[in-house]
């Protein structure tokens, strides 16, 4: 065989397969051509030799600092904005209930006279007595959580609060969904608990994922300060009592929310 | 450890989400994409120009393109080899512009541009040094940072982007805006061209080697 032609070597080092073999066999037999791809690998190895300053650890946060200002808004609309992965699995689940409360509302077989409509809207508001139950209970998990956690007997410098802000995060826009149908359904009551529920909520999520435990304390005593979590409860106590309620005694339900405004 | 920032966590949040939350109207997602991707873009710009400045300039542009262009960003794609595409898109212009600038400052005695593509080596200081003094590896990387400036934006592109960052011919031929062949061919000119830049060094060093191998 001829001597293997540079771009052959070239080509052979590239690891294209046309010919491969044979310039393996021929390389393995011919010290010129050996030496000839040597020569060629040399080039690549020298360009190894070629210094890149290192940027540092922070140099994306300059590289941020200095084009943010640079970075035109965006302009969205409000139902853009809702799509958005982690917001799409928040609003999936309690948007999933609202329209199971409505489907089960539209379903319900009538049974005398006017009474269907009755029945249907007992039916629909049950299931969001249960929906917003569920909500206000994993809501008061975080929370006792976080008020709960002991961070002065850990010996820590930072406290990884990650999984609570995560979830806190999933419950605000759950939260906003509930307290909108609050408010069209007139319970005042039940909007003032979610919205205080949301601020506190909002502060979680809006904390760092590590915080030290000044910060760990200021947010445990933000959580106190509002009361929330006996609020919680109480709402609680009263939608269980409200779906309990139902299912000995349906007549009342309809005065529920009125009910709860007053006390 | 994760670092926080305007209720972002850049360890915890995916490209994907920081990407739908940016086109969501949440300007500060993005830069989570920023604070990840720099480096990397960083490293291919210093390559293609051969200084800090220059690629500092590179990284902001294509970042800022990004974000632009985020809209046209194909979900199935990888965030950072898009923006590295975006900065080798700009390199190469910018690289080009700045040829054609000095081509036109250059005295008329020079060759044209087309000739200087086929012997850009006619530009290095100092073609042919002693082996000896190749030998000393600040010397050598110094060498090879001028044979790189010495190639065409082109070539300097496809070497920087084949060799460093093991792209596929296909990829730099899309930056090329050209064709697999051509931006194959573009790859080996660059490695010709270096090669005898450096050839005194290579042949000394490649020569011992294949003794070696032989006995």
């Amino acid at each position: 065989m001829n001597h293997t032609s540079e771009e052959e070597l070239f080509a052979y080092r590239e690891g294209e397969m046309k010919g491969r073999e044979a310039i393996a066999a021929h390389l393995h037999e011919c010290t010129e051509c050996r030496a000839e791809f040597a020569r060629i690998e040399e080039v690549f190895q020298a360009l190894n030799t070629m210094p890149v300053p290192d940027p540092g650890e922070e140099y994306g946060t300059k590289v941020w600092r200095q084009i943010a200002d640079r970075l035109p808004e965006r302009r969205v609309s409000r139902w853009q904005g809702l799509f958005v992965p982690r917001r799409l699995l928040a609003l999936g689940a309690a948007a999933a209930l609202l329209a199971l409360a409505f489907w089960v509302g539209r379903i319900s077989k009538p049974t005398t006279g006017g009474g269907d409509i009755a029945d249907a809207g007992k039916v629909r508001e049950r299931v969001l007595v249960v929906a917003v139950g569920e909500h206000l209970g994993k809501s008061e998990m975080v929370l006792m959580e976080l008020s709960n956690a002991q961070p002065a007997d850990s010996g820590k410098k930072l406290i990884n609060i990650s999984t609570e802000q995560k979830r806190a995060e999933n419950l605000v826009e759950e939260n906003r969904l509930y307290r909108q149908t609050a408010v069209s359904s007139g319970d005042n009551a039940m909007v003032s608990t979610l919205d205080e529920l949301e601020r506190v909520l909002l502060d979680v999520a809006n904390s760092p994922d590590e915080v030290t435990p000044a910060q760990f304390e200021t947010i445990q005593k933000r959580i106190a300060a509002q009361g929330i979590l006996l609020k919680v409860r109480v709402v609680q106590q009263e939608l269980r009592a409200e779906s309990e309620g139902r299912k000995t005694a349906p007549a009342q339900d309809n005065l529920t929310p009125k009910a709860r405004n007053k006390a | 450890m994760a670092e926080a920032f305007g209720g972002y966590d850049a360890g915890g949040i995916t490209d994907a989400d920081a990407i739908a939350r940016t086109l969501g109207g949440e300007r500060e997602a993005y830069r989570v994409l920023v604070e990840r991707h720099s480096n990397y873009v960083y490293r291919l710009a210093y390559r293609m120009t051969g200084n800090s400045h220059d690629a500092e300039e590179i990284v902001q542009e294509a970042f800022l393109r990004g974000y632009q262009k985020l809209q046209q960003f194909a979900g199935n794609a990888n965030f950072g080899t898009w923006v590295y595409r975006i900065a080798a898109n700009y390199a190469i212009d910018r690289l080009r512009q700045r040829k054609n600038d000095e081509s036109r400052r250059e005295s008329p005695s020079k060759p044209a541009e087309g000739e200087l593509e086929v012997d850009p080596l006619s530009r290095l200081k100092d073609p042919a040094p002693s082996p000896e003094r190749l030998a000393n590896s600040a010397q050598l990387a110094e060498k090879m940072k001028e044979a790189l400036q010495a190639l065409t934006p082109a070539e300097r592109t496809a070497i920087v982007m084949r060799h460093w960052d093991g792209c596929a011919i296909e990829e730099i031929a899309a930056v090329l805006k050209s064709n697999s062949s051509a931006a194959k061919n573009t790859v080996f000119r660059a490695v010709q061209k270096l090669r005898l830049a450096l050839k005194p060094f290579a042949e000394h060093r490649g020569a011992a080697k294949a003794v070696g191998n032989e006995s």
